[in-house]
């Protein structure tokens, strides 16, 4: 029987949970990396048990940790990540221009195909790729150099680039999504690239309608459909079908179109998952509840998910890379939460559990399916 | 012989125990101390200090003989109790939050 490994990023280490693919019985390992901050732990799709992770620390920096083997053992590899030519200026909180400066890794995206190939989403916002499996790393320095970088500025969690998807139809296709630069994608596998955030509008920057400054909280793509893009912005779930050429917002009914993370379902492109906030002054979740929202009909209309959540005395967040699908039949969903709690579905979101309660905050969940 | 005294955190980066002794050609400096330590330990490298610009990290300091060096230049000579592995070198990690 298949089974399930997730891969679980804390403030204080990382933990794996495996499971076969009844995904009722739990294996917690960990913790990894213990008191390091592992903002992204992520699996090759062309070789499950090759890991990468993400550890770092306000103290002593950037570690990439490599493991060979799903996990059980890890070795550090190249943690060199400098920014190409004279790195110039970004806008600071204060509207000042400010130098790039390297901080961490946010996000790690392994290639489709190559296992030894890996792209590394930075704060200050940059993208870096390896082609050897960590043993060197170097920026595609076209995305900061495309024009719009002087005009970049950080969120309150930094000048992060967060998100990375690679196109599973053109291979030279990709997007990256940067807070608070917006959407951006490169048609010729990362050498260019444009901004694509037409519709998107933000009443917090001086032009609500900019070519860039919106604060993109997360971008999700479906491998049928991959010119339907999901956003999560700092406000107002959006929809693309157009690969990001043009924006439309579809929270319809959601208790607040804030928050992080979002996901597509496995196997259905219009089933679609957001976990709301409060606000962005408030960062935990509406009402006391925790609710996670599904759209069957690819957004505007979303049903709360209850089933075996918190429903009084709830105030935890879900930060934007701390859910994940996996590809079982029925689709397996999971996030974690700032308090520590790391829920699954075996069922789509029709009911959940608790696969383990007191982590240190989650940073990152990723789900590997496994054969 | 060099001792370094080294943070938990990257003792166990390093997988080493206890102080960390190191062989350093040439006058001793913090700079030739840590050039020895990360060609030993390449693992080190950019935990420290920057690898571009070689400053020390913001929440590292360097401690020896019961004062702070980590304002002194990092080619300027370690105290002789250093130097003659009498006194270890420390690299502390800031105390902090979190």
């Amino acid at each position: 029987m298949s089974g399930v490994r997730v891969l679980v990023g804390t403030r204080k280490g990382a933990f794996v949970l495996t499971s076969d693919g009844r995904r009722s019985r739990w294996k917690v390992e960990g913790p990894f990396f213990g008191g390091w901050e592992i903002y992204h732990v992520k699996g090759s799709p062309a070789d499950p048990d090759r890991l990468y992770a993400s550890q770092s620390s306000g103290w002593f920096g950037q570690q990439v940790q490599r493991s060979d083997d799903g996990g059980r053992t890890w070795k550090p590899v190249d943690n060199t990540f400098v920014y190409d030519g004279v790195p110039g200026t970004h806008q600071w909180y204060d509207g000042t221009p400010h130098p790039w400066e390297f901080k961490r890794v946010w996000h790690f995206e392994p290639s489709r195909t190559d296992p030894d190939t890996v792209y590394a989403g930075v704060e200050d916002a940059a993208l870096f790729r390896t082609t050897d499996g960590g043993t060197s790393w170097h920026e595609l320095s076209g995305l900061r150099g495309h024009g719009t970088g002087p005009h970049w500025q950080p969120g309150a969690g930094g000048m992060c680039l967060h998100t990375i998807l690679l196109d599973p139809v053109k291979a030279e296709r990709m997007f990256v999504a940067i807070s608070a630069a917006g959407a951006f994608r490169s048609d010729d596998a990362g050498t260019t690239w444009r901004p694509i955030n037409r519709g998107l509008r933000s009443p917090y920057i001086p032009d609500p309608e900019a070519e860039v400054g919106h604060c993109v909280h997360r971008i999700a793509q479906h491998p049928a459909r991959p010119d339907t893009l999901f956003m999560q912005k700092h406000w107002d779930v959006m929809r693309s079908d157009d690969a990001g050429a043009q924006w439309r917002e579809v929270s319809g009914n959601l208790p607040s179109d804030f928050g992080f993370p979002i996901e597509v379902h496995a196997h259905e492109p219009e089933t679609v998952y957001v976990f709301p906030i409060k606000s962005d002054s408030e960062h935990y979740v509406p009402e006391a509840k925790l609710r996670v929202y599904r759209s069957r009909t690819g957004g505007d209309e979303w049903e709360a998910l209850t089933k075996g959540l918190p429903q009084q005395d709830c105030y935890v967040n879900i930060l934007r890379d701390a859910s994940a699908v996996d590809a079982l039949d029925p689709c397996g969903v999971y996030f974690g939460t700032t308090g520590g709690q790391v829920y699954g579905s075996s069922d789509a979101g029709d009911s959940w559990t608790a696969i383990v309660r007191d982590l240190p905050a989650v940073l990152s969940v990723e789900a590997q399916t496994l054969p | 012989m060099i001792r370094v005294g080294l943070p938990p955190h990257l003792r166990t980066l390093a997988r080493v125990e206890g102080e960390v002794e190191l062989d350093v050609a040439g006058q001793v400096t913090a700079g030739a101390v840590l050039d020895v330590l990360e060609a030993a330990y390449p693992v080190l490298r950019g935990t420290i200090r920057d690898h571009v610009t070689r400053r020390r990290r913001p929440f590292v300091r360097f401690y020896a003989c019961g004062k702070d060096l980590s304002h002194q230049s990092a080619d300027a000579p370690l105290p002789e109790a250093v130097a003659s592995g009498a006194e270890t070198f420390l690299v502390v990690g800031a105390i902090a939050g979190g």
